[in-house]
């Protein structure tokens, strides 16, 4: 039950997130969002994954977002979108919802033991991976070790982002 | 009724995503559209821990009492895809800043109507 309530407060902070004008409250109700969110991830016993996002997405993106908002404007400007328009978006929206609602209905059951992801490689890690790792965290063994240039890619990336924003925003002579 | 409890996580994480696709089509300030995409990635998150989630089962740290482990792998991808969102949302908002010093607004709909009135002044100003 307590699930349940979790995630249709997500659904209320995202809804309220995206309608705030003002830029600094839609910030920070995303960052609400990205605690629940980690709330929610310890639920599904993801406990790793839920400190990175309180730490990583809900601390630093929600840094970043104030940096930027304090170099631009702060309130939204209320712009008048032609009716078409929003019958669009509201077409492509509730198409795409309808075809991944579609997608569900192949999935297996939420928590099914028997379901494909839990078949192949999964088991493998988890009878294994302590004995050729030596590490208890089956997390951080495949991250570390089973998946490790994955990680390093990961590495590669955070690096590449870093130096993109340092050049972008290098003072012109 | 066993299909609503089985699949009701799914259909949380459609209508978040689709929040956060909405917000990126339709909203016309370049702050909003990043917070969609950062509701959009995290929807995409949730489903990946949905399906990692086994009945009965525990965290995946060794324990000498456990019986059932849930499914470590998409732990493993997500780790890597919130740091990878990260990145990609820092470099937008470096963009946002550049718009914002080129433009003087972060309003998509009033940036198109500048680029109209005088293309010419702000190519020849970037050179």
């Amino acid at each position: 039950m307590i699930d349940f309530a979790l995630l249709l407060f997500l659904v209320v902070c995202a809804l309220a997130a995206i309608q705030m004008k003002d830029l600094l409250s839609a910030i920070m109700l995303l960052g609400s969002y990205s605690f629940i969110m980690a709330v929610v991830w310890t639920r599904l016993n993801a406990v790793d994954v839920a400190f990175t996002e309180a730490s990583v997405g809900a601390g630093i993106t929600t840094i970043l977002l104030i940096a930027t908002l304090s170099r631009t404007k702060r309130r939204e400007m209320g712009q008048t979108v032609p009716l078409v328009n929003s019958v669009i978006y509201g077409v492509v929206v509730m198409l795409t919802s309808a075809v991944l609602l579609y997608g569900t209905i192949d999935m297996p059951l939420f928590g099914d033991p028997g379901a494909p992801a839990y078949q192949h490689v999964a088991p493998r890690y988890i009878e294994k991976s302590y004995e050729e790792t030596g590490v208890v965290n089956f997390v951080t063994a495949v991250l570390a070790s089973y998946r490790g240039y994955d990680t390093l890619g990961e590495t590669a990336v955070i690096f590449g982002a870093g130096m993109c924003v340092i050049l972008l925003l290098r003072r012109k002579i | 009724m066993d299909l609503i409890v089985g699949k009701y996580n799914y259909w949380i994480y459609i209508a978040l995503m689709m929040i956060g696709f909405y917000a990126m089509i339709a909203k016309g300030n370049l702050i909003k559209k990043i917070i969609g995409m950062n509701i959009f990635q995290t929807a995409v998150f949730l489903f990946y821990i949905s399906i990692a989630k086994v009945r009965g089962g525990t965290a995946p740290i060794l324990w000498e009492k456990a019986i059932l482990y849930d499914n470590p792998l998409p732990h493993v991808l997500i780790l890597t895809a919130i740091v990878v969102s990260v990145s990609t949302t820092a470099v937008a908002l470096a963009l946002i800043i550049l718009i914002y010093r080129e433009f003087g607004t972060i309003e998509e709909d009033a940036i198109l109507k500048m680029q109209e009135i005088e293309p010419r002044r702000r190519t020849d100003s970037q050179q």
